[in-house]
């Protein structure tokens, strides 16, 4: 089992107490455990099964201003007490920094939600292999698919957040994962495809069979692909890859981009920087949501967030140390995001699909290339070439470019957004960018 | 070396005789230790932004039976840890009835010291080299608008306890120093990044004031990137320069020839052995040998002494790379390719120093010979997709060529292409093969091993670039 909330505590309170015995003028404690039991299939067979317990702690001293951090995964007193010394005496070497500090007392969380994370079944191996069985006999129903590798996963985590200004809180969550991943085979090509499901709580994963159906469907729909040529189209993204552009969005939001000025949406507050009827919200109070959370990596209290209004930029995500360089107060962003999507948009997803005679339906892209500082983007693509509507063929070996200041400004969006992760868009359409083909 | 039962509950004896029952009935396992001290130090902003300093101890206990992996890790050792890890084994490994392989190679050579970066250069003298980096930048140029510099240093100390009590150990240092800058011109900004790196000491790195040298290169690639135009969008013959563009092989070719996709026939390259895979003239090796690099091993992590691993000599596909357990289940031998992120992870076969070898063309010859192309010397991240062959890499600095000469600095774009042609496609192999600086960092599901690349200038005849510019 995953170690008690008192177990996490009674260490948390024994290094807050001995940071400051020796020295600390403030100290920040985080104690977890996440135990973690994972069963892997390949072909219809078991390939691996993975246990993993960890432990961690991390603290932080501070001496005044100044400031260094320490982490281990050895808990034994002893050791703490080698770690906290040689922290307090890095810290001593550390120069100043006037921005360094905990947070704000009255930004802490006080009350804490039950926002009903932590599922306490336990899914023996046994289990989780029928699972894995039905699924991958639903993916390997057609003779294309040469390959089906698939997992089953169960993390149980708990943990305490514990600082010198009497904050001391903490919780149990959980979290349950099946993916799928099938390659297909003609005589052209071989493609590869997945699906998964995610959630808190086990009754709320998909169906085995969809998992391994849905798998396997879209790997075939990918085999024979074609290229295609340069050219400027507008771009469909499959909702797995929309989310994606707010991963973009958040790190160049997040205030520690924006306070060294690295960020091409530095300065940006109150103007418009989305197309009309764009509307993100960052909220972290969904009951079962994979990003809920009542406080950040500080303690501060996390509210939702309306980032982006009508298209307008409205917030920055801010922690304490970059909100007190920017003049912001903390909105509980320490770590980033909590459940993080664009709201709906006004057409439907068969609407979209046919706003153009001709459009490109991206469904996986590779590659690293979003720059935050400039906003250029450019990325390898996979996926499906769209006429009037209807999916012609799949397209593979080509490159999406552009810039995120302008491609934000051209965004349609679908009304079929659905909270299946952390991160979620609906179906999104980018008109005029930039195709590279052959 | 780390006594890892000294403050346990365990003499070695119990731990032998645990291992032993555990694996009896297995084809292969292992109790791999760790005991690992990192730090990282960052400037940034002009100040000290964080002093980080992390020991983390573990153990990774791994079963296999046939084809099945059973694998358990925890941080606590003790007694009760270890037997609840080999029952998880034994329960997953229920009706496991194989033999044993006891065999494991054996060399004295290393490629490394023992020695512990972190402890050989006091946090003073740290601080004291990155705020001089930070005045350096700020005052070489007014358009200097912010500086990032860091030091990340290790000392990672392992040990594998295998059936019947064999022990191998190895001592592993590993440091980097790198330096960001952005500059800001009219309202347009962009950076530039360098790093150096390896398994020595941080002042092994730093004789002679070598630090202003990954500044000024930091510097130069920012001011080159601050002139770039938008890059051309299409298909077009690439130049790729010396050393750090080799990730290219390591993306393109290296992840495809990895034993276990080639086992589980899902990398393009399986049923490719002894055939020809590249342009004549191209020989490609992994080499865990060379002497203090950032790939370098001298036990992998199951072992087995590192070697130099031929891929492809002249254009023809040789050979795999291999862990034991991929290995034996395609009857040959581990490669000593098998690598894992930490004790928290399986162990996997992975690249150490990948590496094209020379040719006799030079450079030039290869830019005068390009109509419309581009030439790329230095690029970021990449990324493959193992089944399909295709893979991307973006430029972080790179020119146009025009007519056979060099024309403007073009922006970061993305080049894709497909890993079992790109080879065929090489016309012109460098005299000039160069190491990377020792900053690669390799991924593969989520676990992240350092590694090197290297090779000469090659001219590819025909790639995909992903400009804006029609």
């Amino acid at each position: 089992m995953v170690k008690e909330q008192d177990y996490l505590e009674k260490k948390a309170t024994y290094c807050l107490d001995l940071a400051k015995k020796l020295g600390a003028t403030n100290s920040s404690i985080i104690v977890s455990n996440s135990i973690t039991e994972t069963v892997n299939f390949r072909n219809k067979n078991l390939d691996e099964s993975n246990r993993s317990d960890n432990l961690g702690i991390s603290i932080t001293t501070y001496i005044d201003q100044k400031k260094s951090s320490i982490s281990s995964s050895n808990l034994l007193d002893h050791n703490l007490k080698i770690l906290i010394e040689k922290c307090i005496e890095t810290t001593k070497n550390t120069p100043e920094d006037e921005f360094n500090s905990l947070p704000e007392k009255e930004l802490l969380a006080k009350e804490i939600k039950d926002l009903n994370l932590f599922d306490i079944t336990h899914l023996e191996n046994d289990k989780k292999i029928e699972y894995l069985k039905l699924l991958e006999e639903s993916a390997s129903c057609n003779e294309k698919i040469i390959n089906t590798e698939s997992s089953f996963s169960e993390d149980k985590s708990s943990f305490i957040l514990a600082n010198s200004i009497g904050f001391c809180e903490g919780y149990k969550s959980s979290s349950f994962t099946a993916s799928c991943v099938a390659v297909a085979k003609d005589d052209k090509s071989m493609e590869r495809d997945y699906e998964y499901t995610n959630k808190c709580h086990l009754k709320d994963i998909k169906p085995a069979e969809d998992l391994g159906k849905i798998s396997a469907e879209l790997t075939i729909k990918k085999l024979s692909p074609q290229k295609i040529g340069s050219e400027k189209i507008s771009i469909i993204f499959d909702k797995r890859i929309a989310k994606g552009m707010l991963n973009t969005f958040a790190s160049a939001i997040s205030s520690s981009a924006v306070s060294r000025g690295t960020s091409f949406l530095k300065d940006k507050i109150n103007e418009k920087v989305f197309s009309d009827n764009i509307n993100v919200f960052d909220k972290p109070d969904i009951l079962k949501g994979l990003g809920s959370k009542s406080f950040d990596l500080e303690g501060v209290k996390s509210e939702t967030l309306d980032l982006v209004q009508q298209g307008v930029l409205k917030n920055y995500l801010v922690d304490t140390y970059n909100g007190r360089k920017l003049n912001l107060k903390s909105n509980g962003r320490c770590g980033g995001i909590s459940n993080l999507y664009f709201d709906n948009g006004k057409v439907s997803y068969k609407d979209l699909l046919n706003s153009n005679s001709r459009v490109l339906y991206v469904t996986e892209t590779i590659g690293h290339g979003s720059n935050i500082v400039t906003g250029d983007y450019s990325v390898g693509a996979t996926g499906f070439l769209l006429e009037d509507g209807e999916f012609k063929y799949p397209i593979n070996e080509f490159t999406i470019a552009g810039n995120f200041k302008d491609m934000f400004q051209n965004i349609t969006l679908a009304n079929d957004l659905e909270f299946e992760y952390a991160i979620n868009s609906p179906t999104m359409m980018i008109e005029g960018m930039v195709v590279a083909g052959k | 070396m780390s006594n890892f039962f000294d403050k346990s509950d365990l003499t070695r004896k119990d731990v032998d005789k645990i291992v032993s029952d555990t694996l009896k009935n297995c084809d292969d396992g292992e109790l791999y230790l760790e005991d690992s001290k990192s730090e990282s130090i960052l400037l940034d902003d002009n100040t000290i932004k964080s002093s980080n300093y992390n020991s983390d101890l573990g153990f990774g206990f791994r079963a296999i039976s046939g084809e099945v992996v059973a694998y358990s890790h925890s941080n606590e050792i003790s007694r009760e840890s270890l037997k609840n890890s080999s029952a998880n084994l034994n329960s997953t490994l229920k009706s496991s009835n194989g033999t044993y392989n006891n065999e494991i190679p054996k060399s004295n050579k290393k490629y490394y010291n023992d020695i512990n970066p972190i402890e050989q250069k006091s946090l003073n003298s740290k601080i004291e080299i990155l705020n001089k980096v930070n005045n350096f930048l700020r005052k070489k140029d007014s358009k200097v608008k912010q500086v990032t510099a860091s030091f990340t240093g290790e000392q990672k100390s392992i040990e594998i306890i295998r059936l019947g009590g064999e022990a191998l150990t190895d001592v592993r240092p590993l440091i980097r120093f790198n330096v960001s800058v952005m500059l800001e011109k009219n309202g347009r900004k962009e950076t530039g990044v360098y790093g150096i790196g390896g398994r020595q000491s941080y002042d092994d790195y730093l004789k002679n004031d070598n630090w202003q040298n990954v500044c000024e290169e930091a510097f130069r690639i920012a001011s080159v990137n601050l002139e770039s135009k938008p890059a051309p969008a299409g298909e077009m013959k690439v130049v790729l320069g010396p050393g750090w563009p080799a990730i290219l092989i390591h993306e393109a070719i290296g992840h495809g020839l990895e034993g276990d996709f080639n086992r589980k026939k899902t990398s393009a390259f399986h049923n490719l052995m002894g055939q020809k895979v590249a342009s004549e003239g191209v020989t490609i090796v992994d080499d865990g040998t060379i002497d203090k690099r950032r790939g370098s091993l001298t036990i992998d992590d199951e072992g087995t002494p590192t070697e130099r691993t031929v891929l492809i000599e002249n254009g023809i596909l040789k050979n795999f790379m291999q862990d034991r357990l991929n290995a034996r289940l395609m009857n040959t031998r581990s490669t000593g390719s098998g690598r894992r992120e930490n004790y928290k992870h399986i162990v996997l076969p992975r690249m150490r120093n990948t590496m094209m070898l020379s040719g006799n063309q030079t450079q030039d010859e290869m830019i005068r010979s390009v109509d419309k192309g581009i030439f790329a010397v230095s690029f970021g991240g990449g990324q493959v997709d193992i089944t399909s062959g295709k893979f991307v890499f973006n430029c972080t600095e790179a020119y146009e060529i025009i007519n056979g000469t060099l024309g403007s600095p073009i922006k970061g774009a993305t080049l894709i292409g497909d890993g079992p042609s790109i080879l065929k496609e090489v016309s012109m192999v460098g005299n000039d093969m160069m190491l990377d600086p020792g900053i690669g960092t390799c991924g593969k599901a989520g676990q992240g091993v350092p590694v090197g690349v290297a090779q000469p200038s090659i001219l590819i005849d025909k790639m995909t670039v992903g400009g804006t510019k029609l």
